[in-house]
């Protein structure tokens, strides 16, 4: 069985659940998304844009002192996205998306951004490809994330800070979702995570499987064998598909997604969706949300930007519903352990994001086989985080 | 005997219609500013004879909403109100007013949440008629429908400018009670010009369903309800009248009352 289902279900997780005006345009996003799947050229283009462009492949890198700094028992190997052009695996699926865009005549490309990393990598792809840009960005982001909201600018974007709600990433979607709603003539929703209505999920999950697909091919040419272990951050969850999805057919890989548990599990500040949360519906999908009795949906929190959502994407929710992937969390207290360690191991500092994976594998990581072969998605480099975490730490002493 | 859920609203509606009389479904959030509140404000609503009431329950993510409800919303949240004192307050309502038809506006989660069996079984103890859910277009309907099927609940569903007459007809019959026809590709909120093709597509609508048209989105004005009535059966009006209660506060009966009458007047 291959999924999604033709209703945009992944078991009984995605759907559909949009105000009425979006159905036709989903509709005809997924028929121009069935037809480029066929086209050979359009794939033939984006895969140049991210080899001369973008910097793809990534390296697959043997991460020798910190597999040494962690008992030497096990071999870790770091799929280096951070190293990707803007810094984070986000350009390969908005560089895809606004081609698409392009390919069916649309002028005016709006996405979403929490931490800027998703608007910053869509304001470059609309740059590359010449089409206008507006990105819908939390107040409250806007205001944390001031660096990256110049840098969107400085692309020729246009930033709306978005004072409704918790004016946080959600509030964000809201509103560019009202936006698309207005202006559906001309307009195209570039999402930036395995979320949304169908057929967003799917689309950005081939769009970011690249990333499995080159580590799979990497681990072969240098180990000879499929990884034991794979594991990534999830917040909206795309990094983490990507990785995931080209090893899903391998049952002896063990797929691993790192969630964020803020302050902690048994607090209200954590971002934690698969592991805490329970199935509801918001922004076009039914899948694991954070909300209370009533169904009003909770504000989430998280040392990273990044994985500060309080949905994730339907297929996690079959994963995590089917086993084929397990879900955990850390606080930002380990994730913040884990950027220093990595950075002092291996001259690497990663994105607060990608540094809840690292901190779930240091946690795991003696009672590991011996052997054992673990990959990390290094979703994001930490360029953007250095201000926030020497505040952070400053202010801890 | 009497009628509820479906058949009285569109009983209602089109006993309107006969006497030529302006069918107007006034629109507000429920516990803006509070739960009293929204007590006081629906009797004086019912003083103003509407065709039925849509009594919005807060949802903190309302995508097809504008300002105006949104802070709406806000103001509503502040209280914490759970959706079985929704229902304590459409069935206190309907202790009064059984005669007026009041559906339900709010987002899947929510329902989702109270689950689909509970909420169309209590809806019927409390006297609520009918449910508007934005965001659940009728290909993902399957479950809810099921559910209400032969219980005789208005399920009333969004017709866009968008949709297209195939969809519009297929939506036309899974509706009960009316279908609602989205003036704009837009959210909510008051307009000071409705698009000039409106009454255009109203007209080819209207000839294509049975039952009731509703219209709504943008409706503020005595010159839209005039534009609109020859084409409609029945006109909805939302932000306009949450903007007087964000002016006005719980005070704000009085002065609703009288703007529904100014836009009934509108064609004397």
């Amino acid at each position: 069985m291959m999924y999604p289902d033709k209703r945009g279900y992944f078991g009984v997780y995605g759907g559909r659940f949009v105000p009425e005006t979006l159905m036709p345009l989903l509709f005809e996003l997924e028929k121009a998304y069935s037809e480029a799947l066929k086209d050979r050229s359009f794939w033939k283009e984006w895969e140049s844009l991210l080899k001369e462009y973008a910097g793809r492949p990534t390296p697959l890198y043997y991460a020798k002192n910190l597999s040494h700094y962690l008992g030497g028992h096990i071999k870790i190997y770091l799929k280096r996205e951070d190293l990707l052009h803007t810094g984070a695996h986000k350009l390969n699926n908005t560089i895809g998306q606004v081609l698409l865009a392009k390919k069916i005549g649309k002028t005016r490309i709006i996405a979403e951004t929490g931490a800027g990393q998703h608007g910053v990598a869509t304001a470059t792809a609309c740059a590359l490809l010449g089409l206008k840009c507006v990105v819908y960005m939390g107040a409250k982001d806007v205001e944390r994330q001031a660096l990256n909201v110049f840098r969107m600018r400085l692309l020729g974007a246009e930033v709306i800070p978005v004072e409704s709600g918790t004016q946080t990433l959600k509030d964000a979607i809201n509103e560019a979702l009202r936006d698309w709603v207005t202006n559906v003539k001309d307009t195209f929703y570039v999402i930036g995570s395995v979320v949304g209505p169908h057929p967003y999920p799917r689309m950005v999950r081939d769009f970011q499987s690249i990333i499995g697909k080159e580590t799979k091919k990497q681990i072969l040419q240098k180990e000879k064998r499929l990884p034991d272990f794979v594991l990534a951050c999830v917040g909206g969850g795309s990094n983490a598909m990507g990785i995931f999805y080209p090893f899903v057919k391998y049952p002896q890989v063990k797929l691993i997604g790192v969630e964020a548990a803020g302050h902690g599990l048994n607090t209200d500040h954590h971002s934690a969706t698969l592991t805490a949360g329970e199935p509801g519906v918001l922004h076009g999908m039914l899948t694991y949300l954070l909300q209370d009795k009533v169904g009003q949906i909770k504000g989430a929190h998280s040392i990273a930007p990044g994985l500060d959502y309080p949905g994730v994407g339907p297929e996690h929710s079959f994963f995590k519903e089917s086993g084929r992937a397990q879900y955990v969390a850390v606080t930002d207290d380990e994730a913040l352990e884990a950027f220093q360690i990595l950075s002092e191991k291996e001259g690497i500092i990663p994105a607060l994001e990608s540094a809840h994976a690292i901190a779930y594998l240091i946690k795991i990581a003696k009672d590991l086989p011996k052997g054992a072969l673990v990959v990390v998605n290094l979703s994001g480099r930490g360029d953007k985080d250095v201000a926030s975490v020497r505040e952070y730490l400053e202010g801890k002493k | 005997m009497r009628f509820f859920g479906a058949k009285l609203i569109e009983k209602r509606i089109k006993s309107f219609n006969k006497r030529g009389k302006i069918a107007l479904i006034p629109y507000i959030t429920a516990f803006d500013p509070d739960k009293s509140a929204t007590f006081e404000f629906l009797k004086y609503i019912a003083e103003a004879e509407p065709a039925c009431i849509e009594l919005g329950f807060p949802f903190s993510d309302p995508v097809a909403d504008g300002p105006t409800i949104q802070k709406a919303v806000v103001r509503a949240l502040k209280n914490n109100p759970s959706f079985e004192e929704y229902l304590e307050l459409v069935s206190q309502f309907k202790k009064s007013f059984p005669d007026i038809p009041i559906v339900c506006m709010t987002y899947y989660n929510i329902i989702y949440r109270y689950g689909l069996e509970r909420t169309i079984s209590e809806a019927f103890t409390s006297g609520l008629d009918g449910f508007i859910i934005p965001d659940l277009p009728m290909e993902e309907a399957g479950p809810w429908l099921r559910v209400n099927k032969g219980r005789g609940l208005g399920t009333i569903f969004l017709a866009a400018p968008t949709s297209g007459l195939e969809r519009i007809k297929k939506m036309a019959r899974l509706s009960k009670g009316f279908l609602y026809y989205v003036s704009l590709t837009g959210i909510t909120g008051a307009r000071d010009k409705l698009p000039e093709d409106l009454t255009l597509r109203l007209k080819n609508i209207r000839s294509l369903i049975k039952i009731p048209l509703a219209v709504g989105f943008g409706i503020s004005r005595q010159e839209h309800v005039k534009m609109l009535s020859p084409y409609a059966d029945a006109l909805i009006v939302g932000s306009a009248l949450v903007s007087i209660i964000e002016k006005e506060g719980k005070k704000a009966g009085p002065a609703l009352k009288e703007f529904l009458l100014t836009l009934k007047n509108a064609n004397s």
